[in-house]
Order: C-alpha cells, then sequence, then structure tokens
C-alpha cells in the first residue's frame, strides 16, 4: 500500500490516511467529469453557436424542464454523497480509541514539546508503530496547529484549552510535523518531526530519556501551577488573592464557612483541587473552576499536591 | 432652500417616493445598529453561559437604582419625541421646539447620571480592562473583594456596551440641538418634516437597545 | 442625435465638480482611479511574495519582512480592492441608469461612502507607514493581534471606518432598487447585474456591523486589554474566529456576487439571449446572501469548535454550493442556440465560467470534513480562494469594466491588444495558481516564508514554487497590458457608439455615447425584459421576414 502516492498527495502513513485519500480522488475525479462536462459544453455552444451576422436575432428558447431537474438533482445527489462520507470519515479522525497511547504537547513560538506519560520530554515527536496514539495538546502564546501531511491529521492549538488529534502510524519511518496556522515571525521553521519506531525500539528509546527529561515531582508541579495560571488566585508569597495563598498553607488548619475545619494533609489538597465547591474556606467565594478533574493527567495533580506541600 | 423645506431633490419624482426612499433608508441604517449592538449581546451571553456565579455575582456592584432612573429618563424622552411628532403634523411647532427641547434634558440627564456611575466605579479601581483593580468600600460592598476571575469581563463587557450607547445617546443630544434650531427656523410643515421623524425612529432604538441592556447588566 | 448637449463629463468642469460631486457616474469614476491605484499596489506586493517563494531560502525578503508583505497583501486586496471594488465602480455606475433612476436615493450619502472608504484607507497607510508593521495576516487572529504593533490599531480601526463605507453603499442601493425604478421596470425586469447588487447590499447591511463591532472589541482588547479575545486574561481567541468568520464568509458574497451579475450580463449580450433561469438567478442571489450567513463555522473544522457544529457547518456549506453550481449551468446554457459573439468582455465572461467552476469544485472539497482537516491552512486553500476572488470576482469586475468603458469614457479600446492581454491574463494565473493546489494537497502551510527544510520529503516544492512564480509574472504583464490600453484608448481611442454591443438594458438604449448629467432627458418607459433581444426592435430595427 505503499505505492499510493501520487501527484496531489503524499504517501499515507496512517490508518486514517486511506480512507481520507480515497475520498479525496473520489472527489477530484468527480469533479474534473463535472468540470471537462461543463467547458466542453461551454466550448462547444461558443462555438457551434458563434455569431454569423450583425442581424442575428435568435428566437428565445423554450427552457427544459427535464434538463433543469436533473442539473438540480444530479449535483444534489453527489454532494449528499460526498457529505455523507465526509461525516463518517471525519468521526473517524476525531474519536481516537480508548486504548490510545497518551502523549502531551505543548507549542510555543517556535518549537514544540512532548511530554510522554513517564515523564521522558521531547522536542521531536517519538510514537510506536501500529499503536493508536493520542496528543493533548496546549499552546503557551498564539495559536499553533499540529498537522503531519502524511498522516492526514491537523488541529490547531490553543493557549488554555486543550485540543486533540489521534493516529495509527502504519510504517517505521520519519516524518514532518509543521506548523499550520500562522504564528509569526519564524513560523515557517517550526518543525519537528515524528519518528516512528517498533514497539522495542520506542520503549528503549523512552526508557533512555527518562533521565534526562524528567522533573522532580514538585518541579513538575510548579509547571503545572504557571502553566495552568494557577497563580492567577493563589500566591506563593503570603498574600491574599481571589484564593488562598500556597504559602504555609499545607498541614496548616482550614476554618470553612459551614463552621467545621480540616487539617490541610495531601488528600485535602487532591480534594479542593478536584472538587473545590465542597468546602469553602471562609473569607473566600466559591469561583474556582471545577474541571480540573478531568484535563489534568492524575501526574500533574499529584505533582501540583507535591508542590504545593514544599511551600513552606 | 425654500422657507417650508418642502424640497423635492432633482432625482425623485414626488415627494411621497422621497419621503418613502429616505424612510426605508433609516430603517436598514436600524438594523445596521441592531446587529452593531447583536456582537456585544452574543459576547455578553456566551461569558454569562460560561461564568453565570461570576455574572451574578460582579453584577452587584452596578446600581440599580441608577440604572432604574436612567430607564424612566430614557423612557420619558420616548413619549416627548413620539409626542413632536404628533404636533409636527400638525404643524404646532411651538410645542415641537418645547418637546424637543425636553427630550434634549432628560438625554442629558441620561448622560450625567452614567457621568455619576463611571466615576462611581473609576474611583474604586474599576476600569475596563489591564487597570481594573477594585478597592475601598462603597454602601457596605468591600470593593476587593470583587476582584475574581472574570469579574474584569464582565465590567469590560458593561463599560463598551454602555460606552457605545452612550455615544449614541450624544449623537442623538446632538441631533436634537440640530432639529430645534430648524424647527424654530420653521423648515419643517405638516407636508414635511422627514428630519423629524427619522430621528425619532433612531432615538426609539437608542431607548430599546437600553431596555434590554438594562436587566442584564444590573438586574440579572 | 443629441449634439451638443453637456454629457456628465463635460457639464462640469475642475478638479472641485470631482470631488464635491453628488453624481453617482462621477463617483462610480472616483472608486475606479481609488480601487485601480490599491489594486496596483496589491498586485505589486504579490509579486514581491511570489518572487520570495519562486527559490527556497531567503530570497528577496527575510521572515518578517515577507510576514508584513502578505499581510498587507491580504489587507488591500480584501477591504480595498475585491469588496468596495464592483459595487463602488459598477454599481454606481450602471445601477441607478439600468433602472431608469437619475440618482441613487442619497447622493450626498453616497459621496460621504467614498470619502469613508479613502479615510479607511489613508488609515491603514498611514499606521503601516508611520507606526509600525503589522504582521498578522488579514485575518488579525487573537491572541496574535492583541499582541502586536500598535499598528494594528490603526488598522482595525481603518476596517471599521471602511466598513462604514460598505454599509451605507449596500444601504443607497436597496433603497435606489425598492423607491427609483422606472414605470415598467418591474421586479422580473430587473438586470440581473441589479439582482446581484441589490443581494449584495444585503449582506452589506447585514454582515458589516458585525465586523465593525469585533474590530472595535479587538482595537479595545489590543488598547486595554479588556480580556474578551486573549485567553492569557481569561478571554477566548475562538470566540474571536467566530465573530470574524461571521463577516468575513458573507463578505465573500460581497465579493462574488456582484460579479455574478456582471457575468450574467455579459452572457445575455453577448449571445443576444434570454438568459436561461433567470428567476433562479435572480432569486437565488437573494437566498445565498442570507444562506451565506450560516455557513462561518467551516472556516473553523480543525480550530476547536465542537464536532456536531462542524457537521452543520459542512451540510449548510453544501446547501449554498448547489444553486451556485446550477448558476454555472444556466450561464452555459445561456449560449444555447444564441448568437455567441466573441469580445473581450464575453472572453473574460468565459474565462470567469472557467476559473470560478475550479474554484467552487475546490471548495466542495474543502467543505467535505475529513479532507478540509487535511487541506485546511495549506497552499489548497490559497489556491482555492484565489480561483474564487480572483478568478471568479476580479475576472468578473475586469470582465464588467470592458464592457461599461465605451460608457463610461465614450472611447473604445483596441480589441486585438484586449484579447491579447486575456490570454496572457488567463495563462498567468493557471500556471501560478494550478501548482498551489499541489503544493497544498502534498502538505506545504500557507503563510510560509520558506521550505527549505520540507525539501528532503518534499523535493516537488522547488519546481512547483517557480512555475507559480512564472506564472504570476505573466499575469502581472497581462494584468499591466490592460492598464497601457486602457490608459491610451482614455486619450486616443476611437469615439465608441450610444450601444456598440447591441445591448438591450437601459445604460445602452436610452442614453447617448455618454450619459447626460442626469442620466435621461426624460424618464424612460420599460416595456421589456433586460434580455429580450427577439422584441427590441428599437436596437435593431424591425425583424426582416423569411
Amino acid at each position: 500500500m505503499n505505492d499510493q502516492s501520487s501527484i496531489w498527495l503524499p504517501e499515507p502513513a496512517s490508518t486514517v490516511a486511506g480512507d481520507v485519500d480515497t475520498l479525496f480522488y473520489f472527489i477530484l475525479v468527480t469533479s474534473a467529469i463535472l468540470f471537462v462536462g461543463v467547458m466542453g459544453a461551454m466550448v462547444t455552444f461558443a462555438w457551434r453557436y458563434r455569431r454569423r451576422s450583425e442581424n442575428d436575432r435568435p428566437e428565445p428558447v423554450q427552457e427544459s424542464k427535464i434538463i433543469e431537474a436533473s442539473w438540480i438533482a444530479i449535483p444534489s445527489i453527489l454532494v449528499a454523497v460526498v457529505f455523507i462520507w465526509g461525516f463518517r470519515v471525519f468521526l473517524e479522525l476525531g474519536i481516537a480509541p480508548p486504548n490510545a497511547y497518551e502523549i502531551n504537547v505543548t507549542a510555543r513560538k517556535w518549537s514544540w514539546t512532548f511530554t510522554y506519560p513517564n515523564g521522558a520530554v521531547s522536542t521531536d515527536l517519538h510514537v510506536p508503530v501500529n499503536r493508536p496514539v493520542k496528543l493533548r495538546m496546549s499552546s503557551e502564546d498564539v495559536i499553533h496547529s499540529f498537522f503531519v501531511p502524511a498522516f492526514r491529521v491537523k488541529a490547531d492549538v490553543l493557549q488554555g484549552r486543550y485540543s486533540y488529534v489521534w493516529f495509527e502510524a502504519t510504517r517505521a519511518d520519519t516524518f514532518n510535523v509543521v506548523c499550520a496556522e500562522y504564528c509569526g515571525t519564524a513560523h515557517s521553521d517550526m518543525y519537528a518531526s515524528v519518528v516512528v519506531q517498533s514497539q522495542d525500539d520506542f520503549e528503549s528509546w523512552l526508557a533512555e530519556n527518562m533521565g534526562d527529561g524528567s522533573l522532580t515531582p514538585a518541579q513538575r508541579g510548579e509547571r503545572v501551577y504557571t502553566q495552568q495560571g494557577c497563580f492567577a488566585c493563589h500566591t506563593l508569597d503570603g498574600t491574599t488573592s481571589a484564593g488562598p495563598t500556597f504559602l504555609g498553607l499545607a498541614g496548616s488548619t482550614r476554618n470553612f464557612t459551614d463552621g467545621t475545619s480540616a487539617v490541610a494533609d495531601d488528600n485535602y489538597i487532591r480534594a479542593a483541587i478536584v472538587n473545590p465547591a465542597q468546602e469553602i474556606v471562609e473569607g473566600f467565594l466559591p469561583v474556582m473552576p471545577g474541571q480540573y478533574a478531568t484535563t489534568l493527567p492524575a501526574e500533574d495533580i499529584d505533582a501540583l499536591v507535591a508542590f504545593i506541600q514544599e511551600q513552606q | 432652500m425654500s422657507s417650508t423645506g418642502t424640497t423635492l431633490k432633482h432625482y425623485f419624482v414626488n415627494h411621497e417616493q422621497q419621503f418613502d426612499a429616505a424612510k426605508l433608508g433609516m430603517w436598514l441604517f436600524l438594523v445596521t445598529e441592531i446587529l452593531l449592538f447583536s456582537g456585544m449581546f452574543v459576547a455578553y451571553a456566551v461569558y454569562r453561559s460560561w461564568h453565570p456565579e461570576v455574572f451574578t455575582y460582579a453584577s452587584e456592584l452596578l446600581d440599580w437604582r441608577l440604572g432604574a432612573l436612567n430607564t424612566v429618563v430614557l423612557l420619558a424622552s420616548s413619549f416627548t419625541v413620539a409626542l413632536s411628532i404628533h404636533f409636527v403634523q400638525k404643524g404646532e411647532n411651538d410645542k415641537v421646539v418645547v418637546l424637543l427641547l425636553l427630550t434634549l434634558a432628560c438625554a442629558a440627564i441620561f448622560m450625567v447620571v452614567k457621568y455619576i456611575e463611571y466615576e462611581g466605579k473609576f474611583s474604586h479601581g474599576v476600569f475596563p480592562g489591564a487597570g481594573f483593580e477594585p478597592h475601598g468600600i462603597v454602601d457596605g460592598k468591600d470593593y476587593s473583594k470583587y476582584d475574581i476571575p472574570f469579574a474584569p469581563q464582565f465590567f469590560s463587557i458593561y463599560f463598551v456596551m454602555t460606552g457605545i450607547h452612550g455615544i449614541h445617546v450624544l449623537v442623538g443630544m446632538g441631533l436634537f440641538g440640530w432639529l430645534i434650531t430648524r424647527v424654530a427656523r420653521g423648515h419643517f410643515s405638516p407636508q414635511w418634516y422627514t428630519p423629524v421623524e427619522l430621528t425619532g425612529l433612531y432615538w426609539h432604538l437608542v431607548d430599546i437597545i437600553w431596555i434590554f441592556l438594562f436587566p442584564l447588566l444590573y438586574l440579572i | 442625435m443629441r449634439e451638443g448637449s453637456h454629457n456628465y463629463l463635460s457639464a462640469r468642469k475642475g478638479l472641485w465638480s470631482w470631488l464635491a460631486t453628488t453624481d453617482h457616474k462621477r463617483i462610480g469614476i472616483l472608486y475606479a482611479i481609488a480601487c485601480g491605484t490599491f489594486f496596483l499596489l496589491g498586485g505589486i506586493l504579490a509579486t514581491f511574495v511570489r518572487t520570495e517563494l519562486g527559490t527556497p531560502g531567503e530570497t528577496i525578503l527575510d521572515q518578517d519582512g515577507y510576514n508584513q508583505i502578505f499581510t498587507l497583501h491580504g489587507v488591500v486586496m480584501v477591504f480595498l480592492v475585491i469588496i468596495p471594488a464592483i459595487p463602488g465602480i459598477l454599481g454606481n455606475f450602471v445601477l441607478p441608469i439600468q433602472i431608469g433612476a437619475k440618482d441613487v436615493a442619497f447622493p450626498r450619502l453616497n459621496l460621504a461612502s467614498w470619502y469613508l472608504f479613502m479615510a479607511g484607507a489613508l488609515m491603514a497607510v498611514f499606521g503601516w507607514l508611520f507606526v509600525g508593521k503589522v504582521d498578522t495576516g488579514w485575518t488579525f487572529y487573537t491572541p496574535y493581534s492583541s499582541g502586536a504593533s500598535n499598528a494594528v490599531l490603526w488598522l482595525t480601526s481603518a476596517v471599521f471606518v471602511a466598513g462604514f463605507a460598505s454599509i451605507f453603499t449596500g444601504l443607497n442601493f436597496i433603497v435606489t432598487v425598492h423607491k427609483m425604478r422606472a414605470p415598467g421596470m418591474t421586479w422580473n425586469r430587473l438586470p440581473l447585474f441589479v439582482w446581484a447588487i441589490y443581494a449584495t447590499g444585503i449582506v452589506q447591511v447585514l454582515a458589516t456591523p458585525v465586523i465593525g463591532i469585533t474590530m472595535v472589541l479587538l482595537f479595545l482588547e489590543k488598547l486595554m486589554q479588556i480580556g474578551i479575545f486573549d485567553p492569557a486574561l481569561g478571554g477566548d481567541p475562538v470566540l474571536f474566529q467566530h465573530f470574524f468568520w461571521f463577516y468575513s464568509h458573507p463578505a465573500v458574497y460581497i465579493m462574488i456576487l456582484p460579479a455574478m451579475g456582471i457575468i450574467s450580463d455579459l452572457m445575455g449580450t453577448f449571445s443576444r439571449q434570454q438568459v436561461s433561469g433567470y428567476t433562479f438567478i435572480a432569486l437565488s442571489s437573494v437566498a445565498i446572501a442570507f444562506l451565506g450567513f450560516l455557513v462561518w463555522g467551516h472556516h473553523m473544522f480543525v480550530a476547536g469548535q465542537s464536532a456536531l457544529s462542524s457537521i452543520i457547518f459542512s451540510m449548510l456549506t453544501f446547501l449554498i454550493g448547489i444553486p451556485t453550481g446550477i448558476k454555472v449551468f444556466n450561464w452555459v446554457a445561456t449560449m444555447y442556440k444564441g448568437s455567441v459573439w466573441l469580445r473581450t468582455p464575453m472572453i473574460y465572461a468565459l474565462m470567469f465560467l472557467f476559473l470560478f467552476t475550479i474554484g467552487g469544485l475546490t471548495g466542495i472539497m474543502v467543505g467535505v470534513l475529513a479532507v478540509d482537516v487535511h487541506l485546511h491552512d495549506t497552499y489548497f486553500i490559497v489556491a482555492h480562494f484565489h480561483y474564487v476572488m480572483m478568478g471568479g470576482a476580479l475576472i468578473g469586475l475586469i470582465g464588467g469594466l470592458h464592457y461599461w468603458w465605451p460608457k463610461m469614457t465614450g472611447r473604445m479600446y483596441n480589441e486585438t491588444a484586449g484579447v491579447i492581454a486575456a490570454v496572457l491574463v488567463f495563462i498567468g494565473f493557471n500556471l501560478t495558481f494550478l501548482p498551489q493546489f499541489i503544493l497544498g494537497s502534498r502538505g506545504m502551510p500557507r503563510r510560509y516564508h520558506d521550505y527549505t527544510e520540507l525539501l528532503p520529503s518534499f523535493p516537488e516544492f522547488a519546481p512547483l514554487n517557480m512555475a507559480s512564480t512564472i506564472g504570476s509574472y505573466i499575469l502581472g504583464v497581462g494584468l499591466l497590458m490592460i492598464l497601457v490600453y486602457a490608459l491610451y484608448s482614455l486619450f486616443k481611442g476611437p469615439k465608441a457608439p450610444a450601444n456598440p454591443w447591441g445591448a438591450c438594458t437601459l445604460e445602452w438604449t436610452h442614453t447617448g455615447p455618454l450619459p447626460d448629467e442626469h442620466n435621461f432627458h426624460e424618464t424612460p418607459l420599460v416595456t421589456r425584459g433586460p434580455y429580450d433581444f427577439h422584441l427590441a426592435d428599437d436596437v435593431f430595427g424591425p425583424k426582416e421576414e423569411n
């Protein structure tokens, strides 16, 4: 199936690429036939009915209902077909298999960082072949777009929210990642590679790279603190903002608006992150967003707890 | 220009055509105005649906009594404008001048109240955007307690919407001033009073937009 | 026939008679001068862009320089050329005469629109020259734009002000069509150009205020950080994209509908045949004007909107695509059993059909969800919208200018030169943009300063880009040639007869070689449709029986 390369599309290298390509070629060929037909009629009419004399005064033509109906019906049917087809492939592109291997992607002007579940970090994306991979992506600044032409996948990468793509590479090779959303000066230099490896090669690469790229839990927690914008409400220097300061929080006794109190151990801190509305500390309002249980990976929450415990 | 002001432009066939054209043009313009504001209403709706608790909470800082006063003032001015059109149709231009002066006065009261509101906010650090840093205590409300995420969005939307609405009120005041001088010089007659009618339409729209702004920003 | 009487050019003299004119025809000429100048500027910028991309590596511009140049190219071409040009030039000059009116409904507002448009243009130029360089792309996506140079403030204000020019122009035409038609000019006797400008007016009035408020919010975001669009302040950048495309997709119809109107008139006149499907073409323009508001989300399939919205937007996009396709069939069918006269305007009309059909079919391709994921933000999109915007809107405008040139200037141009230039434009255009389809579908992103690092995997990028650059030069030569013979015709061209094409609409049948200052001596009485050539004894003389 590697001989599917053509003038139009680069050689496909993911499971979905074949479906996208088939649809692409179907539309291309249908369009070409329609185009040749319309242009053929145009040239034929322009020649066949060319003006013979200044005084030509053709009689009006009775419009044919059958022809009119057919040129309404045929395009309608064709676009209905490509819409439904495109919709089905789109769902395939959009829904990752539940067993997909998850990698975090951070984009910034003008580079990519890939973080693996074991803490390894790289600037080129390494993935195992024949295994679904799901990327959880966010940006540190402006909008970028993650695009691998060989995989036919693309998604914008935004600040302050996650976007996802998934793919399953079908052969071990190296492919280009490009940024498809204009992001400033070096937009056209924002490259990375996707290195597709066999499962064994991938495992050994992961093991080798774990050391240099990984952070201590507290360091990772500090990064989460910055990336998630916790600092907007929780200071590290003891001043009170919209939320309690993290300085000296761990181990202190917290008094709640309902009159109860508790000591801030790590279970309490974790609960306060994932379910902030459950207990409200006196003097504060229930304004903290409640989505972190779903948007932050468990490792990040653990790391955040470790970070908060260090603020003494 | 003739003393009655009943000028027929050369490219119109008759007065009726000229008046119809002007009125249709004005209605289309009002449509564009509504769409201009609808963009802001959409921004308001989107942010409110994302952060309903913040919006409810932040709106406590707006004084509904001043908002209600302004609503009454604007409604009164719409009434006086409607009356002025009624009298210009009858040719009673003295009454028209008085009514338009009343309208102008209402608009001025509206702007003064608006100024008091803005001044009260600015003096306690409630600015749109980066300058947002509420502080101080007013009417038992501790402004610093309102420095929470997405409260700046509420006030940004509040200032932008009421600000652009305020600019429309100022434009309306300019138009009324201009109309008053023209009525006083006898430019209008029961046969031709298009500018009065069109300015009236404009003013009703300014009023209607406020009718939506007041509950959305002050009450809920 | 009316020897010695004044026409609209000779009635008044002097610069002031132009700058203070309320004559719709003169305002049309003012737009022609302004838009022509901006088109020249935008075209020069385009050749810079293509020269940079012709060879890999840095050729003539560094990264920032390139980003600024393509931004300015986009802003100038979209906001200062394609959007205002056809309504501004031909809508103003032709529409009131075509419906038998002496002027538009609000002549002073019409002049004010031109000044607003010029003010917007000057603000953009001022910001560019004296405040700072803008490199945001014409789409101004946040948060990139809210962090860019202060010239963004000038550019957004410029778009806001020029937007009001567009609103007032559309408003003026709607009222004019509703209220100023001559006796007998019923709705189904309106030339299709009038229908198209009318539908365009609806879009201008309904869509432009939204870009206005979007630009105000972006302005305030940049000036005071109000936090509506900037995610770092709690805002939402996708909301900006929704607002932006809510205008900018309908704006595509502001650009293409008038061109479709021109093509309808050209196909009818140069085939001397009733335009096939008149009612359908007329009403579908209006339908498209409204439906165009429901498809903005198809620009955002990969931008982070929900999958359900994407599916709905894709479906609605196809609903709009079908009537557009049917129009193409109708135009081709118009020639059937007609008398086709291949003069320069008709050559441009046929060129429009060729290029616009490619633009439309590739539009279907990028409207298909799964395929768009791959093609979005690549050169495929660049090629697609140039086929629609330039191959459609601008080729339509050029055809229309050739058609109405004798009426506007009172002189003919050299037909041979016209045909040669048209052939150069056709070859140059396709050589420029066909390779870009392939570049894009093979994966070259748009707004790219350099593709050197992609060459190991994609060696074909180099020859394709080179071909595109050579094509752009040929296109440039063709367009310059038009400028040269147009200027020659203006001063030295032979005098034009009142109706050189044997057309049946009022601007040809009821005015002299140049229209009078107030268009008509007496209000015309309309007794037939715009393409009823078989009834037009006043044009061709009584029919010979044979």
